[in-house]
C-alpha cells in the first residue's frame, strides 16, 4: 500500500524531519518549567520518524534511527531505573529528587538532576515504543 | 548462624565457576562446604544440650515486624546437623552418581540451594522468614524432581509435587498469619514468651486447621501422601536427601516446633493421632504392593513420617523423648538405605527386587550396610531403629492410648519388617541375578560408599550407646519441643516387658510375610483397581477440573471477538461504580453551569464528531471522525487553560490516526455483520457509560470527600521540586513512581505488539498438537482445532457468525483469499492477516 512519497512529501519531510527533533528535544529540556516534558518530546519525536516513515519507508527509517527501537526501549527504561538510585547516597528514600547546579562559563547554572534524567527515559521509551509498532506495521506491509 | 545459610547459597552461587575448573571433582570441593558448617553446629552441642538457646539478631523488613532473626535449640540444631550432616555426604555421592552427566553442575547448584533453604527454615525465629524458606524447599525440591526434565514421568511427578506442596503452602501462610495475629508477634520466641494462651483464642481452630494442611502436604500425611512415592522419578540423591533425611520433615518439624504452644489440645491430639496412625498403616501397606526398591523405601517413609505425627500427637513426656529419637533413627538409616538403593540401581542396572538376587558377592559393602541399616528399619537390637521403636511402643502402652492405634502400630510394623527384609535378603542373596552381566558388576566408587556406611556406623553406634545420643542429639531436641526439661533416658534395654513381647512376635510375623511374600503380592495385586481410586484420582479429578473450567472461562470470556471484550469490561465498570455511587451518594443534578459561546461551540462539534463515527459507513471515514473527536477534546483542554494535557492529547490522536491507517489496510472490508438488534444493545451499553460518566461528573462537582492534595502539589512545586510546571513535576517528582509503571507497561504493551505483528503460525504455542502433557495424561488436539494461522482464526470467527459458508477442510488460499479479504488497493499477494 506504500506508495511512494509525493515530490512534496519528499521535500517537506527531510526539512521538517530534523526541526520536528530539534522541537522535541527542546520540548524535552524545557519540560519542568514549561509545557512540555518527556512523553509529549517523545511523542513529537515518534511524530518525526512516523512521517519520514510513510515518505521513504520502513529500510530507509531503520538506517536513519541506526539504532533498534527496542534498544530505545531498553535504553529509556534503564534511564529510569537509574534515575531512582541516587538519593540512596543521601540517604533518603529512593526516588527522592537530586539537583545539582552546574556551574557554565559567564556566571550562569545548568540544573541537572534526576528528574531530567527520569524524563529523558520516558522520552526514549514513548519513542522507542511507538516507532516499534510503527516500524514492524510498516515492515509486514511492504513484505 | 544467618552466615551459614548464607554461605551455602554463595557455593550455590559459585558452583558454575568452581565446574568449569573442576568438572567432575568439583563435587568433592563442594561437600566442603556443608561439612564445616556440621562441625560448626556441633561445635554448639554441648552449650545447646546444657539448656542454652543461641539466638542470632538480625533485621530484615522491621517496619512490618519481618526479622531474619536465628535460632538454635535442641530441635533446631538436631535438623541442621542432618540436613548438614547427610548434606555433605549426598554431594558426594551425587558426584559420583551423576558422574559425567552434562547438568551435574546444575544438579549441584539446586542441591546446594536446597541444603541452604532448608537450613533457614529449620533456624528462622520469624514466621514470614519460616514461610519463605518454607516455599523455597517446594521450588527447589520441584527442580530437583524434575531434574530428568526430558522424561515426561518426571515432570509430571515434579509438578504434582509443586501443586501440593506449594498449594499446601499457601493455606499455611493463612496459618501462619492467623498465627502471628493472635500470638501479637511475628516472632516465634516471642509467641512462646507471650503470656496469651493461643489454645483458647478463637482463631484457634481455623489456625490449626491450615497449619495442619500446610504441614501435611509437606510431610505427606493421607491423603497428600501420592506425591511422596511419584518423586521417586528424582535421581537418587535427592530421593535419599529430600523425601527422606530432610524436606518432608519440614511439616513434622513445624509441627514439633508448635506443639509447646498449640499441642495438647484435643483437635491436636485427634487429628494427629489419628492422621498420623493412618498414613502409618497406609505406607506400610501399600510398600508391600511394590517390588522397585526405591519406591518400597519411599512408601516406608511415609509410615515413618505417620510414625512422628502420630507420637507429636500422643504428646506424652515419653512420647516426646521417642519422637526425637525416631526422628533421628529414621534420617540415619533411610538416607544410607536410599543411598545403598542408587547403588544397587547404578551397578546391577535394576531397582525391581524380583529381578535381583546374589550380589552380596559382588557388592560386599553394599550389601553389609543394607543389611545393618534395614535391621535398624526392622527395629531389632542392638540398632538405634531398635531404640526409637521400643520407645514408640512403650508410649503407646504407658497410656492405654487406644487398643486401635495399638494394633495399627503394630500392623504396620509387622509389614514393615517384612520390607525391611525384602530390602536387604532379596537382592543380595540367593542366585545372581541383575540387569547387567555378572562380569560387570562391581562395587561403588568410594564416593557412594562414604555416605552409607558413615549412617550405618553411627546407626550402631547410637544403638550402642543410646545414653550418649540421648544426652547430647535427641534429649535436647526433646525438650523443645515439650518447651520444658524432662526426666529420662535412651537405653537399649528397658528389661523384658510388654513392648518388647510385641517387638519380637511382629518381627517374627513379619519374617512369616517374606517367606511368602511372593504369593502375598499376587493377592495385593489385584487390589490395584481399589488403590487407583484412592486421593491420587482426587488430585487428577481437580487437575481435569481446573483445566475445565479454564477452557470454559476462556470460551465465554475470551472468546476473540472485540465487541465482547468491550461489553463485557465495560458493563462491569457501570455496575460496579454505578452501584457504589447510588448506593452511597445521591444523584446530584447540577445544571447551573455557564458556557461562554466558543465552549458550547466545540461540545457541539465534538459530540457531531462521535455521531458522525457511529453512523459512518466507511472505515476510513470511522477513523477520521474518531481522530477529529480526539482533536476537539483536546481543544477543549486548551479552553480549560491544560496546554500539557492538549498537546499530549493532540500529539495521542496524531500517531493513533497513524497507527490505525497502517492496520486499516489489513482488516476486511467494511461489511455491516451486526444486526439491527445488535446494534441497538451496542448503543444502549454506550449510552449507560455516556450516562454514568455524566452523574459521576455531577457528583465530583458536589462532593468533596478529602481535601485535594492539588493545592500542597501547587505551593510546593518550585520551591522543593524546583519546577514552574506542575504536571510535569507530577509526573517526574511527586508521582514518580507511577510514572516509572507506566513507562514499563508502555514498554511491555509495545513489545506484546511486535510480537503479534511478527506472529508465526508454525512456532505459535497454537502450533503444539499435544496438550495438557504436564499435569494430565497427554490427549490428542483434533487437527480442526490446532491453528495454523490468523487467517484461519478469522475465516472461524466469519464461518460462525455466518458471514460466509463454511468451506471444505483442504481447500486453502484461493477462496479464502477471495472471500475475506477485498483487495483494497493492496498488492494482492498480501498476506492479509487480519487482527479481529
Amino acid at each position: 500500500m506504500m506508495k511512494p512519497g509525493t515530490l512534496i512529501l519528499h521535500v517537506a519531510a527531510r526539512y521538517l524531519v530534523p526541526l520536528q527533533l530539534i522541537l522535541s528535544v527542546f520540548l524535552l529540556l524545557r519540560g519542568h518549567d514549561e509545557p512540555g516534558g518527556g512523553f509529549i518530546a517523545g511523542l513529537v519525536a515518534s511524530g518525526a520518524f512516523a512521517l519520514y516513515l510513510f515518505t521513504f519507508g520502513a529500510t530507509v527509517t531503520r538506517d536513519l534511527l541506526r539504532v533498534d527501537p527496542r534498544n530505545l526501549i531498553g535504553v529509556g527504561l534503564c534511564l529510569g531505573m537509574v534515575s531512582i538510585f541516587p538519593a540512596l547516597l543521601n540517604g533518603e528514600p529512593l526516588l527522592t529528587a537530586q539537583w545539582w547546579n552546574i556551574p557554565l562559563p559567564g556566571d550562569s547554572y545548568m540544573k541537572m538532576s534526576t528528574p531530567l534524567i527520569f524524563d529523558i527515559g520516558v522520552y526514549f521509551t514513548v519513542f522507542g515504543s511507538v516507532m516499534l509498532m510503527l516500524i514492524a506495521l510498516t515492515e509486514t506491509e511492504e513484505h | 548462624m544467618q552466615l551459614a545459610v548464607l554461605v551455602i547459597f554463595l557455593a550455590a552461587a559459585l558452583t558454575p565457576w568452581l565446574y568449569n575448573r573442576l568438572h567432575g571433582q568439583s563435587a568433592n570441593v563442594l561437600a566442603l562446604v556443608p561439612a564445616a558448617l556440621t562441625i560448626w553446629f556441633a561445635m554448639h552441642i554441648p552449650a545447646v544440650a546444657g539448656g542454652e538457646v543461641i539466638v542470632h539478631k538480625m533485621q530484615w523488613v522491621p517496619g512490618l515486624g519481618i526479622s531474619f532473626d536465628m535460632v538454635l535449640d535442641g530441635l533446631s540444631l538436631l535438623f541442621a546437623l542432618l540436613i548438614c550432616g547427610i548434606g555433605t555426604f549426598i554431594v558426594l555421592y551425587a558426584g559420583a552418581y551423576l558422574k559425567g552427566h552434562e547438568n551435574l553442575n546444575r544438579f549441584l547448584v539446586i542441591l546446594l540451594a536446597f541444603m541452604a533453604s532448608m537450613l533457614g527454615l529449620v533456624l528462622a525465629d520469624n514466621l514470614v522468614t519460616l514461610f519463605v524458606f518454607w516455599e523455597l524447599t517446594s521450588v527447589t525440591s520441584y527442580m530437583l524432581i524434575g531434574f530428568n526434565h526430558q522424561s515426561a514421568e518426571a515432570r509430571k511427578a515434579a509438578l504434582q509435587g509443586l501443586i501440593v506442596t506449594a498449594g499446601g503452602g499457601l493455606v499455611l501462610l493463612a496459618g501462619l498469619v492467623m498465627l502471628g495475629s493472635a500470638g501479637g508477634s511475628y516472632s516465634l520466641q516471642e509467641i512462646f514468651n507471650s503470656s496469651r494462651i493461643l489454645t483458647e483464642h478463637p482463631l484457634y481452630v481455623g489456625m490449626m486447621v491450615c497449619l495442619f494442611i500446610g504441614a501435611f502436604t509437606k510431610s505427606a500425611q493421607f491423603p497428600f501422601h501420592f506425591w511422596l512415592p511419584n518423586a521417586m522419578a528424582a535421581p537418587t540423591p535427592v530421593s535419599a536427601y529430600l523425601h527422606s533425611a530432610t524436606m518432608v520433615k519440614a511439616g513434622i518439624y513445624l509441627l514439633a516446633r508448635l506443639q509447646p504452644e498449640l499441642g495438647g489440645t484435643e483437635l491436636w491430639i485427634t487429628v494427629l493421632t489419628s492422621v498420623g496412625a493412618f498414613t502409618m498403616l497406609t505406607g506400610a501397606f501399600l510398600a508391600l504392593r511394590n517390588t522397585d526398591l526405591k519406591k518400597l523405601l519411599a512408601y516406608s517413609t511415609l509410615m515413618a513420617l505417620g510414625t512422628l505425627t502420630l507420637l507429636l500427637g500422643i504428646g506424652t513426656e515419653l512420647a516426646m523423648i521417642g519422637f526425637a529419637a525416631y526422628l533421628l533413627a529414621h534420617s540415619l538409616y533411610k538416607g544410607a538405605l536410599f543411598m545403598l538403593a542408587g547403588i544397587i540401581d547404578h551397578e546391577a542396572g535394576s531397582r525391581d527386587v524380583r529381578e535381583l538376587g546374589g550380589l552380596r558377592k559382588k557388592l560386599p559393602v553394599t550389601a553389609v550396610c543394607t543389611l545393618i541399616a534395614a535391621l535398624s528399619l526392622a527395629g531389632i537390637p542392638p540398632l538405634f531403629g531398635f531404640v526409637a521403636k521400643e520407645l514408640l511402643l512403650e508410649s503407646l502402652l504407658d497410656n492405654m492410648f487406644s487398643y486401635v492405634i495399638l494394633g495399627m502400630v503394630i500392623l504396620a510394623s509387622i509389614f514393615i519388617v517384612c520390607v525391611a527384609a525384602l530390602v536387604a535378603i532379596r537382592p543380595f542373596f540367593g542366585a545372581f541375578k541383575a540387569a547387567k552381566d555378572e562380569d560387570k558388576v562391581h562395587e561403588a566408587p568410594s564416593g557412594m560408599l562414604a555416605g552409607p556406611v558413615v549412617l550405618v556406623i553411627l546407626t550402631v553406634l547410637a544403638g550402642l550407646l543410646p545414653g550418649l545420643a540421648g544426652d547430647y542429639f535427641t534429649l535436647p531436641a526433646t525438650f523443645s519441643v515439650a518447651g520444658h526439661e524432662i526426666e529420662g533416658y535412651l537405653s537399649l534395654w528397658h528389661g523384658i516387658n510388654m513392648a518388647l513381647m510385641i517387638s519380637i512376635v511382629s518381627v517374627l510375623l513379619g519374617l512369616l510375610l517374606f517367606k511368602n511374600w511372593d504369593s502375598v503380592y499376587s493377592v495385593l495385586r489385584k487390589l490395584d483397581p481399589v488403590i487407583r481410586r484412592g486421593p491420587e484420582a482426587g488430585y487428577f479429578k481437580f487437575m481435569d477440573g481446573l483445566v475445565a473450567t479454564a477452557e470454559w472461562q476462556t470460551r465465554v470470556l475470551q472468546n476473540g471477538s472485540m465487541r465482547n471484550y468491550l461489553r463485557t469490561i465495560i458493563l462491569t465498570l457501570v455496575l460496579l461504580t454505578g452501584y457504589t455511587l447510588l448506593s452511597r451518594y445521591q444523584l446530584h443534578w447540577n445544571f447551573g453551569v455557564d458556557f461562554t459561546f466558543y465552549e458550547l461551540a466545540a461540545v457541539v462539534l465534538l459530540v457531531a464528531a462521535a455521531a458522525g463515527a457511529c453512523l459512518t459507513s466507511s472505515r476510513m471515514g470511522a477513523v477520521a471522525y474518531m481522530g477529529a473527536f480526539g482533536f476537539f477534546v483536546a481543544m477543549i483542554f486548551i479552553l480549560f487553560s491544560a496546554p500539557d494535557l492538549g498537546i499530549t492529547q493532540i500529539l495521542v490522536e496524531t500517531l493513533s490516526v497513524i497507527l490505525l491507517v497502517l492496520v486499516l489496510f489489513r482488516l476486511p472490508s467494511f461489511s455491516n455483520i451486526s444486526s439491527p438488534m445488535d446494534r441497538a444493545s451496542d448503543a444502549f451499553v454506550a449510552l449507560l457509560t455516556g450516562a454514568l460518566m455524566t452523574c459521576l461528573i455531577m457528583v465530583t462537582i458536589n462532593v468533596q470527600l478529602f481535601e485535594p492534595i492539588s493545592g500542597y502539589m501547587i505551593e510546593n512545586s518550585v520551591p522543593l521540586a524546583h519546577g514552574r510546571n506542575i504536571v510535569n513535576v507530577i509526573l517526574v517528582d511527586y508521582r514518580a513512581l507511577d510514572t516509572l509503571g507506566e513507562i514499563f507497561v508502555l514498554a511491555l504493551a509495545a513489545m506484546g505488539v511486535y510480537a503479534m505483528i511478527k506472529f508465526k503460525p508454525s512456532t505459535a504455542p497454537g502450533s503444539n498438537h499435544h496438550a495438557g502433557t504436564l499435569i494430565l495424561p497427554s490427549k490428542r488436539i483434533p487437527e480442526r482445532d490446532i491453528v495454523h494461522s490468523w487467517q484461519e482464526i478469522h475465516q472461524r470467527m466469519l464461518e460462525e457468525q455466518n458471514i460466509v459458508d463454511a468451506r471444505p477442510e483442504d481447500d486453502e488460499d484461493s477462496t479464502e483469499q477471495s472471500s475475506i479479504n477485498e483487495p483494497q488497493g493492496s498488492d494482492s499477494e498480501t498476506k492479509g492477516e487480519p487482527k479481529s
